[in-house]
């Protein structure tokens, strides 16, 4: 998980097969997360599979992203999830059919998303000219801090009212008496 | 000897292996890192357990070795030799599962501990929040052991855990971003989240960022202080293993090597926590007064400091060693203590050539101020009452998190303040 390791003179660590291997484990735990009937080893595995889009952000010479991805969903965001679910009865959802027999709406999706898939393979090339990464890998989380305050302000303070905004409607519905 | 060893040594690197791209070195460093660490939580478990029973007027492990020295080995065979049992009705999978997570998740912060400017595994533009979210996966693991274990007491310790681990790391992180704000207080106007900068940073600016601003940088500090016990699961904010409430809380089903690898977890995370608060505001592997006291001569006297500890060392253990009883059932005893003192007096003989002498400054200065910090963890233990699960969530919520806001906007507005006080010339003016 170590970033750093390139050198200019020397071979990058980020390889083919790290990306294959992120991927495929992504994709793999991603499956799991919808196939086990257990709700908690279904968590477990959707928390292998931010790891592994973490490794990919890495890979892809983004380690702020990396970073942040960690940390909000795999250690705040996942740790609620299951402080939740450790409260549920288990063994009722796991009587119950785990499967809900949509196939129409689930055939279309996947019909849409192999669509969109086929597209950019196709078309990737023409519509993302630039293949190579420019930016550098030791300056990453400088830059995202400068366009962050810069150039985006005014999103960036959207978003963060919007946050308020949930806070307050959180704290709303928790307390009865105002 | 290959090329692959011998680049990494020339004179003019000056940079960690990771940076500099040696697989080799980067592993020697691994290997060394992992093992200094493991003999570090030997000697705590030692310490902790003499320095808590001496603060509580008792004698503490008296029996295996001289003084109890050998008492973390004994403890090490008995945990080794331990039945493994995974409780009936647990879910075996997670439950072997969680230990092994929380040891992964409390070794692999030290990839980016700089334990002197070029002695550290590897350094990373993004390290503190690295360091800050490895860290935040050993909740994953006390969850998991937790609920695994199908049992009340465990399953209480997990909610409990979880929801104060959560908690505090936003107070943590709002103290770790006051500080990240007083890096960028540079002609360049950047600052930087890579752990040896940060240390640079405090180097350039001629303070440590505890005195920083003060007294913002020493409440930023004090924040950090209390979280990171909180962060541990350590007294006086043990409540997920609160013994007189939960018995021993998350890990109460498991035995043996299992447990110790809990254990083994929680030291490693202490003393990460420990580092990371050492850099951010103790000036990391600085000496003191790096900059005041300049020159050839306090460069010796400063260097002498890691040989005289260890002289220091040896002069105690000699002393206990005159102070056995005569008694012929003690001679082995006696003798053993003596060899010890030995090994403390060659140590101290080594690190008196001058190669080696100027070699480990930095990691001497980093390692003390660690040892600091887990005495105060012990001195903590000994002193502090356990706080109610509602008081946890109150300071947490109410004390810790309203104050992290307040030091963060006066640390930006003190950086800023020739800035803002151009501006109000400047409106006063039109």
């Amino acid at each position: 998980m170590c970033t750093g390791w390139y050198t200019s003179d020397m071979a990058p660590v980020a390889t083919t097969f790290f990306f294959y291997f992120l991927s495929g484990l992504a994709i793999l735990s991603g499956v799991l997360v919808i196939t086990r009937k257990n709700p908690v080893h279904s968590a477990l595995a959707l928390i292998l599979t931010l790891l592994s889009v973490a490794g990919l952000y890495l890979m892809l010479y983004a380690p702020f992203v990396a970073g942040v991805q960690i940390i909000l969903y795999v250690g705040g965001i996942m740790v609620l999830f299951l402080f939740v679910i450790m409260l549920v009865n288990i063994e009722r959802s796991e009587r119950e059919k785990q499967f809900n027999q949509q196939w129409l709406p689930g055939i279309l999706a996947a019909c849409g998303l192999g669509l969109l898939f086929v597209l950019i393979y196709v078309k990737g090339k023409a519509l993302f000219s630039q293949p190579v990464i420019t930016m550098p890998e030791t300056e990453n989380t400088q830059r995202v801090g400068m366009m962050l305050y810069s150039n985006y302000m005014f999103p960036f303070e959207i978003a963060s009212l919007l946050l308020l905004v949930a806070i307050i409607g959180a704290v709303v519905m928790a307390k009865k008496r105002i | 000897m290959p090329g692959f060893i011998t680049n990494y040594l020339d004179k003019n690197v000056h940079v960690t292996p990771g940076q500099y791209g040696s697989p080799f070195w980067a592993l020697v460093y691994i290997l060394l890192v992992f093992g200094g660490v493991s003999l570090a939580v030997v000697c705590m478990n030692w310490l902790e357990r003499k320095i808590l029973a001496h603060m509580q007027v008792r004698l503490g492990p008296m029996r295996v070795g001289p003084h109890g020295l050998l008492q973390p080995i004994a403890d090490a065979i008995k945990l080794i030799l331990k039945e493994d049992i995974v409780p009936e009705g647990a879910d075996s999978f997670v439950f072997l599962l969680a230990p092994l997570i929380i040891l992964v998740a409390g070794f692999s912060v030290y990839c980016v501990i700089p334990f002197g400017p070029t002695h550290a595994i590897t350094d990373m533009n993004i390290g503190i929040l690295f360091m800050l979210g490895v860290s935040s996966l050993g909740v994953l693991g006390i969850v998991m052991a937790g609920w695994a274990s199908n049992s009340h007491y465990p399953l209480i310790g997990a909610l409990r855990s979880s929801a104060q681990m959560v908690s505090y790391e936003v107070a943590m992180g709002l103290a770790v971003i006051s500080a990240v704000l007083m890096t960028s207080l540079n002609p360049a106007g950047t600052g930087t989240l890579s752990m040896i900068g940060i240390v640079q940073a405090q180097y350039a600016q001629h303070t440590w960022f505890i005195f920083k601003f003060f007294p913002l940088g020493f409440i930023a500090f004090f924040i950090f202080a209390v979280a990171m016990v909180a962060e541990t699961n350590r007294a006086p904010f043990d409540l997920p293993e609160a013994e007189s409430e939960l018995t021993a809380g998350f890990h109460t089903e498991y035995s043996g090597l299992r447990w110790s690898l809990f254990m083994l977890g929680e030291y490693a995370a202490m003393i990460s926590v420990s580092s990371i608060a050492i850099t951010l505001w103790l000036g990391g592997w600085m000496r003191p007064f790096p900059n005041l006291l300049q020159g050839p001569t306090w460069d010796l006297a400063f260097s002498l400091f890691p040989a005289l500890t260890f002289f220091g060392l040896a002069a105690m253990t000699f002393y206990s060693t005159m102070r056995m009883p005569k008694h012929p059932y003690f001679r082995i005893q006696t003798i053993g203590l003596g060899a010890f003192g030995g090994v403390f007096v060659l140590i101290a003989l080594i690190l008196l050539i001058p190669r080696v002498r100027d070699g480990v400054q930095d990691v001497y200065w980093f390692v003390a101020k660690i040892a600091v910090f887990l005495y105060l963890y012990i001195w903590y233990r000994g002193t502090f009452p356990r706080y109610r699960f509602d008081q946890l969530m109150r300071v947490g919520w109410k004390v810790l998190l309203p104050l992290g806001i307040g030091v963060l906007m006066a640390t930006g507005i003190m950086g800023l303040r020739t800035e803002i006080w151009d501006f109000v010339h400047r409106l006063v003016h039109i």
